[in-house]
């Protein structure tokens, strides 16, 4: 009988100290490998990149290998924020509340050119990139992308959680980013 | 009575007058006809009433923007089906932009409510006598009517085009 868990890949350690019976490390290398893998998503699909992010969770791209296999359709328990589609003027103060329901750390993913710069639809009605409304960590280009274009794009994200400072979102740079779009 | 386009023609000229009555013609096999805001809501009333032509569904209505046209700048169309008969007629009323007003069809027909609003919204059209006439589709916000053809169709607020390329 084999052994299974011989397949099982974990996470290496973060950098530390290691003697006899101990390891040491900075909580903020501790804290951002645990938030790395357990990205939750929240889905805001309002068009055709929402059917990407279809094919991105299910089994075949399966966004779950990344720890983001529960997306979370209330705000408050989401960390990444995956704006799918056109947003329009209309829609703009939606993205906004679901934003600020979030709780910290939050990130946010524009997925598809429409999210990003509002895309072909150059017109009155579309809100023209969804960072007129919200600060964007990571932008998706493709219309739709790709479902490896998304999973690369969390991946970004992933960097971000494991390699941000603890304090950052204390810093008054931080602090100003979200006054500048008016969010408290 | 079989309804043709002349007979229903006759009808309503016959009942509100030829000064009233004007510009008929089949464009695309459905009967269009002018007529005027003073008397629209009388003739489809009466398109209503009327037992031989049983008009009794508001398929549609818009608004249209023809900015060449001196004092007839704005239109608003209606698009009447009578399911009794399956025949169906088109009716235009052009009013002047400095007065862009009209009377409510949302007594006679309810789905006129939402229509009527679509039309203010995008056409500034002002519907005396809607229960609530407010913008429907776009932001509350928005200090314009958008579909008035001197306002252009792109944002501009974007900032990634530029004319070399696009031909703003």
């Amino acid at each position: 009988m084999s052994d299974s868990n011989n397949d099982i890949k974990l996470v290496d350690a973060p950098d530390g100290v290691s003697g006899a019976g101990f390891f040491a490390t900075s909580f903020e290398k501790v804290i951002g490998l645990a938030r790395k893998h357990s990205l939750w998503p929240l889905p805001f699909a309002t068009s055709c990149c929402g059917i990407e992010f279809m094919a991105t969770m299910g089994s075949n791209y399966d966004i779950s290998r990344f720890g983001s296999e529960r997306p979370s359709f209330s705000p408050r328990q989401a960390d990444i924020l995956m704006v799918m589609g056109t947003i329009a003027k209309k829609m703009g103060p939606v993205v906004k509340q679901v934003y600020e329901q979030m709780s910290e750390p939050r990130w946010v993913i524009a997925v598809g050119a429409c999210a990003s710069s509002g895309g072909i639809f150059d017109t009155y009605s579309v809100l023209q990139g969804i960072d007129r409304v919200v600060p964007v960590d990571v932008y998706v280009p493709g219309c739709p992308p790709r479902p490896e274009q998304i999973l690369d794009g969390l991946m970004r994200v992933q960097d971000l959680a494991a390699n941000e400072s603890l304090r950052r979102r204390n810093s008054p740079e931080y602090q100003a980013l979200l006054a500048s779009y008016n969010i408290k | 009575m079989e309804l043709t386009n002349e007979n229903v023609l006759g009808k309503i000229i016959s009942k509100f007058g030829e000064d009233n009555i004007r510009d008929a013609f089949s464009p695309d096999g459905i009967m269009t006809v002018t007529a005027d805001r003073d008397t629209i809501i009388d003739l489809i009333q009466y398109l209503y009433d009327d037992e031989e032509l049983q008009v009794r569904f508001l398929t549609t209505m818009c608004g249209v923007h023809y900015p060449e046209q001196k004092n007839k700048e704005l239109c608003v169309m209606y698009q009447l089906h009578s399911l009794r008969h399956n025949y169906r007629l088109r009716i235009k009323v052009f009013f002047p932009i400095a007065d862009p007003v009209m009377p409510t069809l949302t007594n006679l027909y309810a789905a006129a409510n939402w229509m009527e609003r679509e039309a203010f919204d995008f056409y500034g059209i002002i519907f005396t006598g809607h229960p609530n006439l407010t913008r429907i589709l776009n932001i509350d916000e928005m200090e314009y009517h958008p579909m008035l053809k001197q306002y252009p169709l792109e944002d501009l607020t974007r900032e990634d085009k530029i004319d070399t390329f696009f031909g703003r």
